[in-house]
């Protein structure tokens, strides 16, 4: 249950925990964007000698950023099969209406690629960037919104209200399903619809205890003089020469990503 | 006047109808009056339902008085335009660690109440290093919230309190959910902060323990004040303190109780020494 690493901080000094979260967020969907361009062995290989530069630079263990893959794993499974069984093409096994594909199988192995580049590169991000750096960072990039009226300021307190409190809401699932599984309540078996039936008692208590969390949180705020917009900020956001030089880096990055693919390697 | 004042303070809950019209009213706090002179530290006694919490969140204008009025440091709480002024001159630290902790990193949660109030960048950053050094958790500034235990928690909140430079500060329960050593924890920090630089404390509990070194201590009862004094006044009324439900630290009622059957030692005796001593000579 808590092997979900996206919003969890991991300590350090790195380079990457020094840029500013703008660059990293950026750099992010640059990434992100690079390995959907990318459609070739060779292409492939540069997205992964990047990431593991990036990852060597964060200092972050390499078992942490495997652990936050877990999570994703089912989605991944399912995304796999359905492009090997499902993709037309060249048939090299079949079984009754079950078609294994050449096309079908090349292509599940470019999603999950990419699936495990996209959550490792964002995990990455989320590793090295305190929640509310990320946030604040956000809260800049989106600051144009602000003219059509989005309460951007709010909706980034939300969200880092909300990515403080997943693993204390976390820890709470697991208290309350063990006091409700001491009371004989039974999570595992059962039809879906029957599971999510026996679900209620730990959603009901889960809820109840987050709506009181949100009331003491609010009130804590207040105490604090939080009275939304006009507040200074401790960690102002300021563009450095690092974040230049990963601009830069960056940019030569996805121009490699384009080239590759203007010219098909 | 002191730095709180209530006078002839009264609260009702409101409890509405589907239609949102008032049904009922229940008296939480009824007719309190106080005065905390600056630097002292208090203590608020009472069982669950007496309206102590009430009462401090008058302190801080997260309450308003229905009848009566408080005085924040000379002003009125019911005056909005001086609202954020109070709050910043009243702190508050509340009984759950983890549902008043905004920041996700340490640090970043001091430098929130200093954000609020508008104060420049370099100066958040002085407060806040300032602040933890007062409370001894400069070595964890860096770390997450969920990972430190429950007292180290509570001190990071009131080093958050701290760096608003707040002139009194008010502790609604705070050990009410920590271990007996995060306990000691929090109250040796408030303690510390009381008499090193002179904050003015209000500590509201159900812990005899933890007022025992207190300038005053009020207890209530159905909102009112019943008994009041210093520590060892109060505690000299163990029967009655008994008939409220409050514990009676275990010093006190053994010097009680052999007072009764006949020894000749004085009420209110609060430490084992000072009984030690009642009883040599």
């Amino acid at each position: 249950m808590r092997d979900i690493t996206i919003g969890q901080y991991y300590p350090g000094n790195s380079v990457l925990h020094r840029l500013d979260p703008r660059t990293k967020f950026v750099g992010t969907l640059m990434f992100i964007i690079s390995i959907f361009i990318f459609h070739t062995i060779p292409g492939y290989a540069v997205a992964t000698v990047f990431l593991g530069a990036m990852i060597l630079l964060s200092g972050i263990p390499f078992r942490l950023i495997v652990k936050g893959l877990k999570a994703v794993l089912v989605i991944m499974l399912i995304t796999v099969v359905f492009n090997i069984f499902l993709t037309p093409g060249e048939v090299l096994w079949q079984w009754k209406i079950l078609k294994v594909t050449k096309e079908g199988l090349i292509l599940a192995g470019k999603m999950a690629i990419r699936l495990i580049y996209l959550v490792t590169g964002s995990s990455l991000m989320t590793l090295t960037t305190t929640p509310n750096q990320l946030t604040d960072g956000l809260e800049d990039l989106m600051a144009p919104l602000n003219r059509i009226r989005i309460p951007v300021h709010e909706i980034a307190l939300m969200m880092s209200i909300a990515l403080r409190f997943i693993p204390i809401l976390m820890e709470e699932t697991d208290k309350i399903m063990k006091a409700q599984l001491a009371r004989g309540a039974d999570f595992e078996s059962g039809s879906i619809i029957r599971k999510a039936k026996n679900m209620i008692p730990l959603l009901v208590p889960l809820f109840i205890s987050a709506f009181r969390r949100a009331n003491d949180l609010a009130m804590a705020m207040e105490a604090r003089c939080y009275h939304g917009g006009s507040r200074t900020q401790m960690k102002p956001l300021r563009y450095t020469r690092l974040d230049l030089a990963a601009y830069l880096i960056l940019i030569i990055y996805l121009a490699i990503a384009i080239l590759f693919r203007i010219f098909g390697i | 006047m002191g730095i709180i004042k209530a006078v002839k303070l009264a609260f009702d809950y409101l409890k509405y109808d589907d239609d949102g019209n008032v049904e009922d009213t229940q008296r939480a706090v009824d007719d309190v009056s106080l005065d905390i002179q600056p630097g002292q530290f208090i203590a608020i006694l009472g069982h669950n339902g007496s309206g102590k919490s009430t009462l401090a969140k008058q302190m801080n204008a997260l309450l308003l008085p229905t009848e009566g009025a408080m005085y924040v440091d000379g002003t009125d709480t019911a005056k909005e335009q001086d609202l954020w002024k109070i709050r910043q001159k009243a702190g508050m630290i509340f009984q759950n660690p983890d549902n008043q902790i905004i920041g996700s990193v340490v640090e970043e949660d001091v430098g929130f109440g200093p954000e609020n109030l508008g104060v420049p960048t370099d100066e958040i950053w002085r407060r806040v290093d300032d602040s933890l050094t007062r409370i001894g958790m400069t070595e964890y500034r860096k770390q997450s919230p969920n990972r430190l235990s429950g007292g180290q928690k509570q001190r990071v909140a009131i080093a958050g309190v701290l760096a608003m430079l707040p002139k009194c500060i008010i502790m609604d329960e705070p050990t009410a959910m920590l271990d007996p050593n995060g306990r000691k924890e929090v109250i040796r920090s408030a303690r510390e902060l009381n008499q090193k630089e002179g904050v003015t404390v209000i500590l509201i509990t159900h812990y005899m323990e933890e007022v025992i070194d207190a300038d005053a201590v009020f207890v209530m009862e159905e909102g009112r004040i019943v008994l009041q004094g210093t520590p060892k006044e109060v505690f000299s009324h163990v029967e009655e303190l008994q008939k409220l439900r409050l514990d009676v630290p275990q010093v006190t009622l053994l010097a009680h109780e052999l007072r009764k059957s006949g020894l000749p030692i004085p009420e209110g005796i609060l430490t084992a020494e000072e009984l030690a001593g009642a009883l040599c000579r």
